[in-house]
């Protein structure tokens, strides 16, 4: 069902994590990123995901939901395997069949990217499973700060990027909706063949974007009758507030950070 | 002959995950064919998720569903057949209108069963006058109509199907009393003409009692009651205990029972509440 896309979900918790710093956070993110393509080999990729892991662990989110956020990129990770498993030329050949060959390099280097991508992609859904997306957004608006200077529209990007967050569970329930409604009519969106395929979207996407439209319009309205005027001078329920824990936070990820690049050197 | 029966239907919603909910709780139902059955129920009560079912758009957790003789799940039925035999429309339907025109809208659903387009051009043509959409609408586009002009034509859109069955999921939901009177008559007019089993869903206990011979409570996804119209107001006091409203003239009849003045149980439209009254009166004169 639609309704299982997790990514950008957030779970509620009460956990070190998702007490950290919205600011802090992304920063770790990126950090964590970072990490993940300096690491030249597989044990540097193993104290990455052996980090990453371990956050799950403090954030009580459950392993499951890994599984899930890795479900939508399954077919980006086949596709990486393939393609790097027969493009890859070395000198020791493991397998060969009709004009494939199959070089132990590429073999490595294609574990070594799927490995990569399953550790970003985690490390990444951590950010959004522990933070809100108004904690998140407000927190790109902060650190995105600076460029006001430059008359850069930081809080209208911030705005836009919270209403879409917002949207999105709404358009799924509403995709859902539609989809039964046409289905009833004997729609049949399990056809067979790409022009077939792309025929039975039409009676899904015509309302869909009908009522998004619609959605944006009330929306737009709305914000103009409680005299919505942008960013300047707007104040916070929430405020962002740093903490010892965010510095020894920054502190532990920097640590993970250099033993990842020391590493490096030393193999 | 039995239309629909239903045996110990269950369904949960999120099943593993920490929001599961039981929707649909053990439910048995017989409805007889032709009938015309209104069904009412808090919002969570399950009806709208029990409706879903009849047409096999959701799969019960338990039980079995059996539609015309057939149980619908078994291996041997196309599902999509079932699609075709029971009608189902959904809460504020004209969102699922997307064609250019309104007669091409109507076409979806027998354009899905494979029809011809002549016998495709009749089911529409019917179905358009049975809910009293014009003919001159028919080669508008469905986005430039009125909100109960858009809901009629996605009734005509299904009813187009011509199913022997027809699931209305609060087809009169937020439209003005005209519209609403509008919509209403004209599904009990189809019924009286082609004898379709309809069950109609509704918030609104006077909506369901003015058209239904049959109506169903649901409460707590079980159902709480399943009755004759007449009968179902001598459970006024079950009916107001779960929290559903009975008819305001309802309301009037047992406050006027509680002073001592008995017009019945079975009042439920202004019409038999005058008839009663002027009896009492009379024999009051006597």
């Amino acid at each position: 069902m639609l309704k299982d896309i997790t990514i950008g979900q957030y779970f509620p918790g009460d956990s070190i994590i998702h007490r950290l710093d919205a600011r802090f956070k992304i920063i770790f993110s990126i950090l964590a990123a970072a990490m993940l393509f300096t690491a030249q080999n597989f044990i540097g990729l193993g104290i990455a995901a052996v980090f990453i892991v371990m956050c799950y662990a403090v954030s009580g989110i459950r392993f499951r939901m890994i599984l899930k956020s890795l479900k939508p990129i399954i077919p980006l990770l086949i596709f990486t395997g393939i393609l790097n498993l027969f493009f890859i030329k070395g000198e020791e050949v493991l397998a060969e069949w009709w004009i494939f060959k199959i070089y132990a390099d590429g073999a490595r280097i294609a574990a070594f990217m799927i490995i990569r991508i399953i550790t970003l992609i985690t490390g990444m859904s951590l950010l959004t499973y522990t933070s809100s997306p108004i904690m998140l957004t407000d927190a790109i608006e902060a650190l995105l700060a600076p460029l006001k200077k430059l008359r850069f529209p930081v809080h209208e990007l911030a705005m836009m990027m919270m209403i879409a967050l917002r949207f999105i569970p709404l358009l799924i329930e509403e995709t859902d909706k539609i989809m039964m409604a046409q289905k009833a009519r004997g729609a049949n969106l399990d056809a067979k063949g790409l022009i077939k395929k792309a025929k039975a979207l039409i009676p899904i996407l015509i309302p869909l974007f009908i009522s998004a439209f619609k959605r944006a319009n009330e929306l737009a309205m709305a914000m103009e009758c409680r005299c919505y005027r942008g960013g300047e001078g707007r104040t916070r329920l929430k405020k962002l507030t740093c903490s010892a824990i965010d510095f020894l936070a920054l502190g532990l990820i920097l640590c993970v950070f250099g033993l990842i690049i020391v590493n490096n050197f030393v193999f | 002959m039995t239309a629909i029966e239903t045996k110990n239907l269950s369904y949960r919603y999120g099943i593993g995950t920490p929001f599961e909910i039981k929707a649909v709780d053990d439910v048995n139902l017989t409805i007889e064919k032709g009938d015309f059955i209104g069904i009412i129920g808090h919002t969570g009560s399950g009806k709208s998720t029990l409706m879903q079912h009849l047409n096999g758009l959701l799969k019960p957790t338990d039980g079995e569903i059996i539609i015309n003789e057939r149980s619908i799940w078994s291996k041997d039925v196309d599902i999509r057949s079932i699609r075709f035999e029971v009608g189902l429309v959904f809460q504020y339907s004209e969102h699922q209108l997307f064609e250019e025109t309104v007669f091409k809208d109507i076409a979806f659903g027998p354009k899905n069963i494979g029809l011809s387009e002549e016998e495709i051009t009749v089911r529409v043509t019917r179905a358009a006058q049975a809910m009293g959409v014009h003919d001159s609408w028919l080669e508008r586009s469905p986005f430039d109509l009125s909100g109960g002009q858009k809901r009629r034509v996605a009734l005509a859109g299904v009813i187009a199907m011509e199913p022997q069955i027809l699931v209305l999921d609060e087809p009169a939901a937020g439209l003005d009393p005209y519209g609403r009177d509008k919509v209403l008559s004209q599904i009990k007019k189809y019924h009286d003409e082609y004898k379709t089993t309809i069950l109609l869903v509704s918030h609104s206990m006077e909506d369901i009692v003015k058209y239904a011979d049959k109506v169903i409570v649901m409460n707590k996804g079980g159902v709480f009651l399943y009755e004759k119209t007449d009968k179902v107001f001598s459970h006024a006091d079950e009916i107001v205990e779960i929290g559903l409203d009975v008819p305001q003239i309802t309301r009037l009849a047992r406050l006027l029972k509680a002073q001592g003045i008995d017009i019945g149980d079975d009042v439920y439209t202004v019409e038999r509440a005058k008839e009663r009254v002027l009896e009492v009166l009379k024999n009051e004169k006597k």
